[in-house]
């Protein structure tokens, strides 16, 4: 079993260099991110339309996915439905066995880590070969992404020096960016010549023209999809736009939000398979459309917001929580806000719910979230599901977080804060026995001088004072 | 700008008990204007703890008390921008689709955050006659996000003539109260006070001020501390004593500007 969240959190915390790493990179990406949008008022537009494109499109999420299957198929791409990960994984096991391939190059996708999908394909004896430099830095380190969009950044240039060192022994030591690059490049140019088949994400899938959209900025993903003789691209079915033209808006959002780049240096628009004369491109592409709990959160018309999300990762790199933890801390896919909003929506509050309290509800990530998904109410919401107090939308686990103790003390809390003239004793037993009280106790004060209760209250001073007091 | 002559005052449960004195000098401040203050005496707490924490049944019992205490038609005062966010952005939520939901509204419409409606509603400018001081401002979250009112802190200090006001590196970012968080995930709220109290004492200031009492407990209970080891600017777990002094906003307004 893997360690409580809170062993995790102090291993996080206690390791400096990961310290360092994170915060450096995340303080980075802000500023970028910052530089990105200098007209307010423009981000503030762009911001209401990436909300309200994505919003209709989950409004009409049925008939939109209805759509794209009939807009992808009439491409030539073939379009797989899986309920669960489990249906996902088979599917894209079964088209692997039926093209032969022992090995298939892999573009970076968060839904094929949901999936755990490199796992199970090595455990079928077909070998997934990350070609995002970040994500196979990552599979040499045998380690899950920490990040969404930039999966390595918890890895300064020793330790991924060490790493190629180690695994790559015949090539020369080195620790610049540049010459472990060009490793890589040369590793992976290998396995892009050879492979017969290509698996990517998407970042947005277009109902009316049946186009898949993909970003990304070291051409790998464009090799994935367009070298080897089948391309099966991963999509949650929330990814789905209505139209063509609502990509722009949402393309410029996600770009400058995540890195702040004006555009990735390639955006790749894929439409079917090679053609009749067309001398390149797969034979074969796929599209497997992932649910795995995404219905039922849609069923939720608060929650559904969730699902707004555009996968740009702006809410990690402006939390004060996850520039101290980073990912891993996190035990999920998916970390940072979205990561406690989205992951125990998954898998359940039982199982994640604690993630819902990592947050000081601060709202800097509600604040530049790009679709203003509102992620501090969202973790709130998830609070009261998992103490039973919310209104009920059958989040997996529910109520599982409540606790005797816990609603005892809330419940002489509210006697006390609902009822003035008990308020008004308690206030004066603990102003007069203030010296007596044990508030020096708990893990706040393991940080922290206990505060001092005031010899008087504000009720009594102000009464002094001559306040009225109606 | 007309305003009220009559206007009510929340004083918060933190300030009740913990900072009596700010809640005290905000309603001084205020009675100078000429404004008469009213302190319902049947105030108690927002409901912000219980809500924060999920608990909607208790927020909402506790938030039901204050609808009843804040009946006329004044506007209501609260020297806190987290307690005045639960009032003004929270209560609408937390009583939609209820019988008391016209009331939340008809409340929330009404209050405002003391530093906002000293500084443009009131236009508060009074001579500065305190010695020359530098203070660093801490911007509580709610202040900056939830009522985006950070810009009248300043505003305000930045009235008093012998006053250096600074702010700390990544001011943007929150001081790792956020109420029961700090008592449910205590190493990630220490690690946060920690590097926001380090970030504080490199400014030199002599006095911290905010306008939100638990950011101040939080970081006046820190720096009386020492910083931890799990702050990344590691330090003894011995108090600085160059630490500033935290006061909340209103206290530094009515010291520099009340001739005893
Ligand atoms: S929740 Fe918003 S900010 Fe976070 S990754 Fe998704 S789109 Fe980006």
């Amino acid at each position: 079993m893997p360690p409580e969240f809170s062993v995790r959190v102090g291993q996080a915390l206690d390791n400096e260099r990961l310290r360092r790493n994170i915060r450096r990179t995340m303080d980075g990406l802000v500023a970028k991110r910052r530089q990105a949008f200098p007209d307010t008022h423009e981000l503030t537009v762009l911001r209401r339309r990436g909300k309200l494109i994505r919003g209709q499109a989950l409004a009409n999420l049925p008939d939109l996915l209805l759509e794209l299957e009939a807009n992808c198929e009439r491409n030539g791409i073939q379009v797989h439905w899986a309920e669960t990960a489990a249906e996902g994984n088979a599917l894209v096991l079964d088209l692997l066995r039926r093209q032969g391939a022992r090995r298939v190059i892999k573009g970076k996708s968060m839904v094929s880590e949901e999936m755990g999908l490199n796992h199970y394909l090595e455990a079928q004896g077909i070998q997934a070969v990350e070609t995002d430099l970040g994500e196979f830095i990552l599979q040499l380190a045998g380690e899950r992404p920490s990040h969404i969009i930039a999966p390595a950044i918890h890895k300064d240039r020793g330790e991924i020096a060490a790493l190629f060192a180690a695994h790559f022994p015949e090539y020369p030591h080195t620790e610049d960016i540049e010459g472990l690059t060009a490793i890589a490049r040369r590793i992976m140019r290998e396995h892009f010549g050879q492979a017969v088949a290509g698996l990517s994400g998407v970042n947005f899938a277009i109902a009316e023209s049946g186009t898949l959209c993909l970003v990304e900025n070291e051409g790998n993903g464009r090799l994935c999809t367009t070298a080897p003789d089948i391309h099966i691209a991963v999509c949650g079915i929330e990814k789905v736009i209505a139209r063509l033209d609502q990509l722009p808006p949402l393309l410029t959002l996600l770009t400058r939000s995540a890195t702040g780049q004006p555009i990735t240096t390639y955006v790749n628009l894929i439409s079917g398979p090679r053609r009749e004369g067309e001398r390149d491109g797969p034979r074969e592409v796929h599209l497997v459309l992932l649910d795995n709990g995404r219905s039922r959160i849609h069923r939720d018309q608060q929650l559904r917001a969730t699902l707004r999300c555009i996968r740009c990762g702006a809410c990690m790199n402006h939390c004060p929580v996850y520039s101290r933890l980073g990912g891993h801390a996190y035990g999920t896919v998916y970390p940072g806000p979205i990561g406690s909003v989205l992951e125990p929506q998954l898998q359940g509050l039982d199982r994640q719910g604690e993630l819902a309290e990592a947050s000081s509800l601060c709202g800097a990530c509600g604040e530049v979230c790009p679709v203003r998904i509102p992620l501090p109410g969202l973790l709130r919401r998830l609070r009261a599901e998992g103490v039973g107090d919310g209104p009920d939308a059958g989040v997996p686990g529910q109520g599982s977080r409540r606790k005797v103790l816990h609603r005892l003390i809330w419940s002489l809390w509210r006697q006390a804060h609902a009822h003035p003239p008990l308020y008004w004793l308690m206030t004066r037993l603990a102003t007069r026995l203030r010296r007596l009280l044990p508030i020096g106790l708990g893990p706040w004060a393991r940080t922290r001088t206990p505060p001092v209760i005031a010899p008087r209250s504000l009720h009594e001073l102000a009464r002094a004072e001559g306040f009225a007091h109606e | 700008m007309p305003h009220s002559a009559r206007v009510y005052f929340f004083g918060t449960c933190l300030i009740d008990l913990i900072f009596p004195q700010a809640g005290l000098a905000a309603m001084r401040l205020l009675r100078r204007e000429g404004l008469e203050v009213i302190f319902p005496q049947g105030q108690t707490c927002c409901g912000q703890p219980a809500y924060n924490s999920g608990y909607d049944a208790a927020a909402r019992a506790v938030a039901r008390q204050q609808l009843a205490t804040f009946p006329e038609d004044y506007p209501i005062l609260v020297p806190s921008a987290s307690c005045a966010g639960m009032m003004k952005v929270q209560y609408p939520k937390l009583f939609a689709g209820t019988a008391d939901e016209e009331r939340a509204l008809h409340l929330a419409a009404r209050v405002h955050e003391l530093t906002d409606y000293l500084a443009r509603v009131l236009d508060w400018r009074r001579p500065d006659l305190g010695p020359p001081l530098k203070v660093v401002l801490h911007h509580s979250c709610s202040a900056r996000r939830e009522m985006g009112v950070s810009g009248a802190a300043a505003d305000l200090l930045a009235r008093l003539a012998n006053l250096e006001v600074v702010e700390p590196d990544h001011t943007h970012e929150c001081c790792g109260f956020g109420g029961t968080f700090a008592v449910k995930q205590p190493e990630i709220s220490a690690a946060m006070a920690a590097d926001k109290a380090a970030a504080i004492l490199a400014t030199g200031a002599r006095v911290l001020v905010g306008q939100d009492c638990g950011c101040l407990l939080n970081l006046g209970g820190t720096l009386a501390y020492g910083l931890t080891a799990k702050g990344l600017t590691a330090s003894p777990r011995t108090p600085d004593p160059q630490a500033p002094v935290v006061k909340h906003i209103a206290e530094l307004l009515w010291e520099r500007t009340h001739a005893p």
